[in-house]
């Protein structure tokens, strides 16, 4: 039997990579959706906001796993190839959306009615309202809480492990599997890598939640 | 494309969706009860307690909050075996479910216990209230009714957190799907059958909490008229 060694550790951290790549993947995807999601809830059409929050309600009512194995499944039947990547992109592609939208959704309600006021005023068109006032200012309220729901991601695409995506926690089992049998060692250094790439996070949003609310 | 969505599967499996479910309901009402109990300990704790138990508080809540519930299943089923303590993938997802949600209830709990204002203390004091009566009817029900909202958010998104427990074949609702979907092989449509449950679960659970919260925050007399 071999020992758990330097070996598996350096395993561990490139695994780590690309459990980074599906986080950036994720906030990537998650953000052009979320910020889709996000203009349709202000939207003036009801309609609109009905389908938007219906994604929403749909998504954040249904576990991550779940979405996980649809989209696997689904674009088997659809008749793409199953390729593990793909599925957990678009999966976290439409969780992260959900949360993000709603996340942005609080951002752009927060901006003083009197912003879209004064800006009515100047004469700006909806567009230009956003782009020029409403955004710029929703997107420095946004960021503490965007900060904090990427700790989120990164410890969800752990769950990728369990459509085959060889990410952190999928080379933990394989470790545990093939080489050693110490579970309690193997799955705390997991643990500990995971823990390194959250907590700077973690302590970043509250550093910048701080810094948000020190000038009211 | 000419794929068929078949549910025929459902005629003769309804049985094994609905104990899966069942399953999930008990584990995540366990899990729910002891989380709570134990976050509302440890926001205590972390903000009448001492320098060191405040440390330590902080800490667990960290520790858990940074790594994945997944990891945390994992060293509790896994880890705790191979160190000789045999527990039953139940037993593991519960305490594992139980472990996670201390630590997210003691966040939620610590900013409800913070909000109470020194003033409602002092009064208590005055009162000859014992500590341990001060803590239960001025500190506790009214933090929890303030964060109300967060905790019962927080309990829906346990519950479906609890999916992740099928990895260690926890019998719940996901591992029943997994089942059903390598005896049928009609994965897509298992799943969708699934996602409708847990949505239908997400609704009880929302609609449960509102209840509860009614009959635990009702006010005993009506606020501005006289004692």
């Amino acid at each position: 039997m071999i020992k758990l060694n330097a070996n598996h550790i350096l395993y561990l951290l490139q695994a780590a990579e690309w459990t980074v790549l599906l986080s950036l993947i994720a906030f990537a995807g998650g953000s052009v959706v979320g910020l889709m999601l996000a203009l349709l809830r202000v939207s003036k059409v009801g309609f609109m906001r009905a389908l938007a929050s219906g994604y929403i309600q749909i998504v954040q009512g249904t576990p991550l796993l779940i979405v996980l194995f649809l989209s696997y499944f689904g674009l088997g039947i659809l008749g793409y190839k199953l390729d593990p990547l793909v599925a957990a992109g678009l999966s976290f592609t439409i969780y992260a959306g959900a949360f993000l939208g709603e996340i942005w959704r609080g951002c752009i309600e927060a901006v003083p009615r009197t912003q879209w006021e004064a800006s009515d005023c100047l004469g700006l068109n909806r567009f230009q309202q956003y782009v020029y006032v409403i955004l710029p200012q929703a997107v420095r309220l946004a960021i503490p809480p965007m900060v904090g729901f990427m700790v989120q991601i990164v410890k969800n695409t752990s769950l990728a492990s369990v459509i085959g995506f060889v990410e952190l926690a999928r080379t933990g089992q394989i470790v545990n599997n093939s080489t050693t049998f110490e579970p309690f060692a193997i799955f705390a250094v997991v643990a500990a890598i995971y823990f390194a790439l959250c907590y700077p996070l973690s302590v970043a949003a509250r550093a910048l939640e701080r810094k948000a609310h020190a000038g009211r | 494309m000419s794929y068929q969505l078949d549910f025929s599967f459902l005629a003769e499996r309804w049985p094994d969706f609905v104990a899966g479910a069942w399953l999930t309901i008990q584990l995540t009402v366990v899990s729910i009860a002891l989380g709570l109990a134990v976050g509302t300990v440890c926001a205590l704790t972390r903000v009448y307690g001492g320098a060191l138990l405040k440390r330590v508080v902080g800490v667990y809540v960290e520790l858990i909050r940074n790594t994945p519930l997944l990891i945390q299943i994992f060293i509790v089923y896994f880890g705790l075996s191979s160190l000789g303590l045999k527990l039953s993938a139940e037993v593991s997802a519960v305490i594992a479910l139980v472990v996670n949600m201390g630590a997210y209830t003691t966040e939620i709990m610590r900013a409800g216990i913070q909000s109470i204002q020194r003033t409602q203390l002092e009064a208590a004091d005055c009162l000859g209230l014992t500590r341990l009566q001060t803590i239960l009817h001025i500190v506790l029900l009214p933090a929890m009714e303030r964060v109300y909202p967060a905790l019962s958010s927080q309990f829906v998104l346990l519950m479906l957190a609890s999916s992740i427990t099928s990895t260690i074949s926890t019998e719940e609702l996901t591992a029943t799907a997994n089942l059903v979907q390598s005896d049928t092989y009609r994965s897509f449509e298992v799943y969708i059958v699934v996602a409708l449950v847990y949505l239908g679960l997400s609704a009880l659970y929302r609609c449960a909490f509102w209840l509860i919260g009614l009959v635990l925050f009702s006010r005993k007399r009506k606020l501005g008229t006289a004692l």
